[in-house]
C-alpha cells in the first residue's frame, strides 16, 4: 500500500525524466545559461530560474513578517471570538482560485506599481514586473503561512509560557523570548509551504509578472518564472525539436523543488506536532 | 493564633472559575520566613489559593475573585497596576519544570534580563549565585551553555529553583516542587528550600504528609476550598482540633 | 518598565496593521472583482454560449465555460473520491498506525502540495504519448490525480477526530472491523467528509492550470466525454487578454460567477456539515 504511493511519486518522477533527453546538453549547461532560443537550440534555464525565485522571494519578503504578526495576534492577543470570525476568513482567501487574484493583480496591482510604487523610485515600468507578481503571490500565500504559524504557535505548552510569567515577563516579552523562540522550527515550516505555494503558481503570476525571458536588473523589470514558461509554451512543444523535453523539465525542477520543501517542511511539523 | 508581622494576609478570598467556586471565603496570615505548607486532598483548591498570591490565576481563562490578598500591605487583587512586579517579589516553582527553550546560563539570566539588568558582569554573577544556592552549580559550571532540556528533570527542578531566585524574591511559592521527581532528587529539592527558609517566605503546596511534616514550620489545612484548620507545625500535627483535620491527618480522607 | 510597555504597544500596532493587511486584500480581491464586472454581468452571460465573435465582442455568454466546469469537476470529484475514500480508511483503521503510515501520510502530504501545473505537464506527456487530443476525459483524469491527496487527507483529518471511545464501544458490542467503520464511524464523520469533498468540489473548478493543459477550450458545450471542454476560471482568464474592453469587463463578470459559485459552495458546505450534526458524538 504505501509502495503504491511511492510509486505514483517515482512514476511521475520517472516519466518527467525520461522525457528530457537532453543528452545533448549538460546540465549544469542548461541550469546556468540563460540563453533561451529554442529555435536555435540553446535552452539556458537560469533567467527562468532567476525569475521564479526572484518573484517568489519578493513575496516571501513582504509575506512572512506580515503573516508571522497575524498569527501571534491570533494565537496569543485574540480573543476566541475573533479568531472565531477571522479564521473562517483567512481560510476563504485559500479557496479562491488564482485567475481572480490575476485579475486583481492586473486591476489593481499593476496599474498601483506603474503609478505610484515606481515613480518613488524614479523608474518607468509597465507595472507588469517581478514586483507586481511578487505582491500578488504574496497575498496568495497568507492563508498557509499563518494557519501554519497559529498551529505551531498554539502548540507551545502552557507550563512553559506561565513560568515565563511567574517570572514577572509581560506578555509581549513572553511571545517573544519564550514563544517564538521554541517554536522556531515549526515557523520555519509555515514559511517552507508558503515558499512552494508561490513557487509553483501559474495562472495569477502569468497575468502580471511580464513573461520576459531576461534575468531582471530589478524588482521593476518583467520576469518569466517556470510555470508561466510551461503554461505559455505546452502548444508549441512539439514544433521543435527538445522543446518539449526543456518543458517537462521544468515541471521536474517545479516537482524537485516543491516537493523538496514540502517533504522537509511536514517532517518539521509531524515532529512538532506530533503526527 | 496571632502571627505578628505575616507577609501575606488574606482577607474573605473566595475564587471562581466560571460557576465553579474554587475557594470559599479564605481568611488567613502567613508568617514571614520559613515553610508555610498548604496541605489537603487533590482538587481542594490549594493550587489556586497558591497562584492567587502572586495573581497567576488571571491566567486561567474565566476567574473571578471577591475579597482581598495583602502582600507587604498592598491588595494585590485591587490595588496593583503593574503585575510584573508584584511577581518579581512573588516567586513560583511549579510542578514540573518546564525549563524555558534556552541555554541554562539563559534560563537563569531570563529574569533579570526582563527586568532590565543588561550588564554581563552582573549577570554572570547572578547566575552563578543562584546556581549556587540551588545546590546545581557544581554539576553545571562547565555546561552553562547547553540547552536547559538536556539535564535531568531533578536538575531541571533546581534550575527552576535557581532562575526563581535570580529575580531577588521575598516570597517563594512552590506548588508540589517534588512530586514529579524521583526520590533522590525531591530530597535534593527539600534540602534546597530548607536551606533557604531562613531568608525568604516560603509557601509549599503538598500533598504528601510526611513531607508537610518534615519541613513546614506553620501549616494550613484546605478541604473542599475551605481553610479548615490552620496552626504551627507543631501543635497542627499532635494536636488538630477540627474532626476533618485528624480525618484527614489519619488518612481516612485523601 | 515603560519601555516595555512601549515596545509591547508597538508590535501590538503592527499585528494589527498586519491583520488588517490581510483582511483588507480579501476584501479588495472581491470588491475589485464586483466592480469591474457587474456592469457586464447579464442573464446572457449566464444562460448562452459565445456566439462567433463573442470575443471580439459580440454576444453569448459563458454558458459553456459554466457547464463545463460543472461536467469537469463533478467528474473530478467523484473520480478522486472513489479513491481517497478507501485509502483514507484504510490509513485510519487497517494501516496500524507505525512508521508505515506516517510516511504514507507524509507522502500524500507532498503529493497534495505539488503544483498543478507539474500535473498539466505529466498529464499532457501521456497524453501525447496516447495519441490523445485534449478532452473532458483529461481533465477529469488529471484533476482527480491533483484533487486526490488533498482529499484524501482531509478525510483522513475527519476520520482522526473521531472519539476514540467510540471504537471501544462498537468491539465491546461484538462489531467487525468492517461493521464499526461502515455503520459507525462514516455516520459520525459524514459531516467532515462532505465538507472535504465539497472543499476538494471547489478547488477542482476553480484550477486552471491542469485544465489548461489537458482539456482543451471551445464554445460549446460538450457532448461526449471526448470532447474538449471550456472552464470558467480560463474563461477568465482568456477573456483578460484580450485587448477589447468589452471583453475584459466580461472577464471580471465571469469573475463574479465564479466567485459566485465557490463561495455558494462554501456556504453550502458550513450548513451542510451543521445539519448532519445532529448525530455527531463531540
Amino acid at each position: 500500500m504505501a509502495a503504491s504511493l511511492v510509486v505514483i511519486v517515482i512514476t511521475a518522477l520517472l516519466l518527467r525524466r525520461s522525457i528530457p533527453l537532453l543528452g545533448e546538453h549538460s546540465l549544469t549547461e542548461l541550469l546556468l545559461s540563460s540563453k533561451w532560443f529554442p529555435m536555435r537550440g540553446d535552452f539556458g534555464f537560469l533567467s527562468f530560474i532567476v525569475g521564479t525565485l526572484v518573484v517568489t522571494g519578493i513575496s516571501m519578503a513582504l509575506a512572512v513578517p506580515i503573516c508571522i504578526l497575524s498569527a501571534i495576534y491570533l494565537s496569543e492577543y485574540a480573543s476566541s471570538r475573533v479568531r472565531e470570525i477571522v479564521k473562517p476568513l483567512v481560510d476563504l482567501l485559500a479557496g479562491i482560485p488564482s485567475v481572480l487574484y490575476g485579475l486583481w493583480g492586473v486591476s489593481v496591482v499593476v496599474p498601483l506599481v506603474r503609478n505610484h510604487v515606481a515613480p518613488l523610485f524614479g523608474v518607468r515600468t509597465s507595472g507588469y514586473n517581478a514586483l507586481s507578481g511578487g505582491i500578488v503571490l504574496a497575498i496568495m500565500v497568507f492563508p498557509i503561512i499563518i494557519s501554519v504559524t497559529e498551529e505551531v504557535l498554539r502548540a507551545v505548552p502552557f507550563g512553559m509560557r506561565e513560568s515565563s510569567y511567574a517570572l514577572g515577563a509581560t506578555k509581549w516579552q513572553t511571545v517573544k523570548h519564550v514563544v517564538l523562540r521554541s517554536s522556531s522550527t515549526g515557523v520555519l515550516a509555515a514559511v517552507m509551504l508558503g515558499f512552494s505555494r508561490a513557487f509553483g503558481e501559474t495562472m495569477a503570476v502569468i497575468m502580471v509578472v511580464g513573461n520576459v525571458a531576461k534575468i531582471p536588473g530589478s524588482v521593476f523589470d518583467p520576469v518569466y518564472p517556470l510555470p508561466a514558461l510551461i503554461a505559455n509554451n505546452y502548444g508549441e512543444m512539439m514544433s521543435l525539436p527538445l522543446y518539449d523535453s526543456a518543458l517537462m523539465l521544468s515541471a521536474l525542477l517545479l516537482l524537485l523543488v516543491v516537493g523538496g520543501f514540502t517533504i522537509i517542511a511536514r517532517v518539521i511539523q509531524q515532529r512538532i506536532l506530533g503526527w | 493564633m496571632e502571627i505578628d508581622n505575616p507577609q501575606i494576609v488574606v482577607d474573605r478570598l473566595n475564587v471562581y472559575y466560571g460557576n465553579h467556586q474554587a475557594l470559599k471565603d479564605i481568611t488567613v496570615s502567613i508568617p514571614s520566613k520559613g515553610i508555610t505548607s498548604i496541605i489537603g486532598p487533590s482538587g481542594c483548591g490549594k493550587t489556586t489559593l497558591l497562584k492567587s498570591f502572586n495573581k497567576l490565576i488571571e491566567l486561567y481563562g474565566n476567574v473571578r475573585t471577591t475579597g482581598s490578598v495583602y502582600v507587604d500591605g498592598v491588595d494585590i487583587l485591587r490595588e496593583i497596576d503593574d503585575v510584573t512586579e508584584l511577581r518579581k517579589k512573588v516567586g513560583l516553582i511549579t510542578q514540573t519544570p518546564n525549563p524555558l527553550p534556552m541555554s541554562i546560563y539563559d534560563n537563569v539570566a531570563y529574569g533579570p534580563r526582563i527586568h532590565g539588568t543588561k550588564d554581563r558582569g552582573e549577570l554572570d554573577e547572578i547566575v552563578e549565585r543562584c546556581l549556587k544556592a540551588a545546590g546545581l552549580w557544581g554539576e553545571v559550571e562547565d555546561r552553562l551553555r547547553n540547552p536547559a532540556a538536556d539535564i535531568s528533570v531533578g536538575q531541571q527542578q533546581r534550575l527552576s529553583l535557581a532562575r526563581t531566585l535570580a529575580v531577588e524574591p521575598e516570597v517563594l511559592l512552590c506548588d508540589e516542587p517534588t512530586s514529579a521527581l524521583d526520590p533522590i532528587s525531591a530530597k535534593h529539592v527539600e534540602e534546597q528550600l530548607f536551606k533557604l527558609k531562613r531568608n525568604y517566605t516560603i509557601v509549599f503546596v503538598t500533598h504528601i504528609l510526611r513531607q508537610a511534616r518534615r519541613i513546614s514550620d506553620y501549616v494550613l489545612f484546605l478541604y473542599m476550598g475551605e481553610l479548615v484548620e490552620h496552626d504551627r507545625a507543631k501543635t497542627f500535627f499532635e494536636d488538630p482540633k477540627d474532626p476533618r483535620t485528624k480525618a484527614y491527618l489519619d488518612g481516612e480522607i485523601s | 518598565m515603560n519601555r516595555r510597555i512601549a515596545e509591547e504597544k508597538f508590535f501590538l500596532g503592527l499585528m494589527l496593521l498586519s491583520m488588517l493587511i490581510v483582511l483588507g486584500s480579501l476584501l479588495s480581491v472581491f470588491v475589485t472583482v464586483f466592480l469591474r464586472g457587474v456592469s457586464a454581468l447579464s442573464l446572457s452571460m449566464v444562460t448562452q454560449t459565445p456566439k462567433g465573435g463573442y470575443y471580439l465582442g459580440k454576444e453569448g455568454g459563458v454558458l459553456n465555460a459554466i457547464v463545463g466546469s460543472l461536467y469537469l469537476a463533478s467528474g473530478a470529484t467523484a473520480l478522486s473520491f472513489v479513491f481517497s475514500l478507501p485509502i483514507a480508511l484504510y490509513l485510519y483503521e487497517y494501516a496500524g498506525g507505525g512508521r508505515g503510515t506516517s510516511y504514507i501520510r507524509r507522502s500524500l502530504d507532498v503529493l497534495a502540495g505539488i503544483p498543478s501545473i507539474v500535473f498539466g505537464a505529466f498529464a499532457f506527456t501521456l497524453m501525447i504519448y496516447f495519441g490523445a487530443r485534449a478532452s473532458l476525459l483529461w481533465g477529469i483524469v488529471t484533476v482527480s490525480l491533483f484533487l486526490m491527496p488533498m482529499m484524501t487527507r482531509a478525510i483522513d483529518e475527519v476520520l482522526l477526530a473521531t472519539p476514540v471511545h467510540l471504537r471501544e464501544t462498537s468491539f465491546a458490542l461484538g462489531s467487525t472491523r468492517f461493521e464499526y467503520i461502515s455503520r459507525v464511524v462514516i455516520r459520525q464523520a459524514l459531516p467532515g467528509i462532505l465538507s472535504a469533498v465539497l472543499i476538494s468540489f471547489g478547488r477542482a473548478f476553480g484550477d486552471a492550470a491542469a485544465v489548461l493543459l489537458t482539456a482543451g477550450y471551445t464554445d460549446n458545450i460538450p457532448s461526449a466525454l471526448s470532447d474538449p471542454v471550456a472552464t470558467l476560471p480560463l474563461a477568465v482568464f482568456f477573456q483578460v487578454a484580450t485587448p477589447i474592453p468589452e471583453v475584459q469587463q466580461r472577464a471580471y463578470a465571469s469573475g463574479i460567477i465564479l466567485l459566485f459559485i465557490i463561495l455558494t459552495l462554501s456556504i453550502i458546505s458550513r450548513l451542510a456539515s451543521k445539519r448532519l450534526m445532529s448525530y455527531v458524538v463531540r
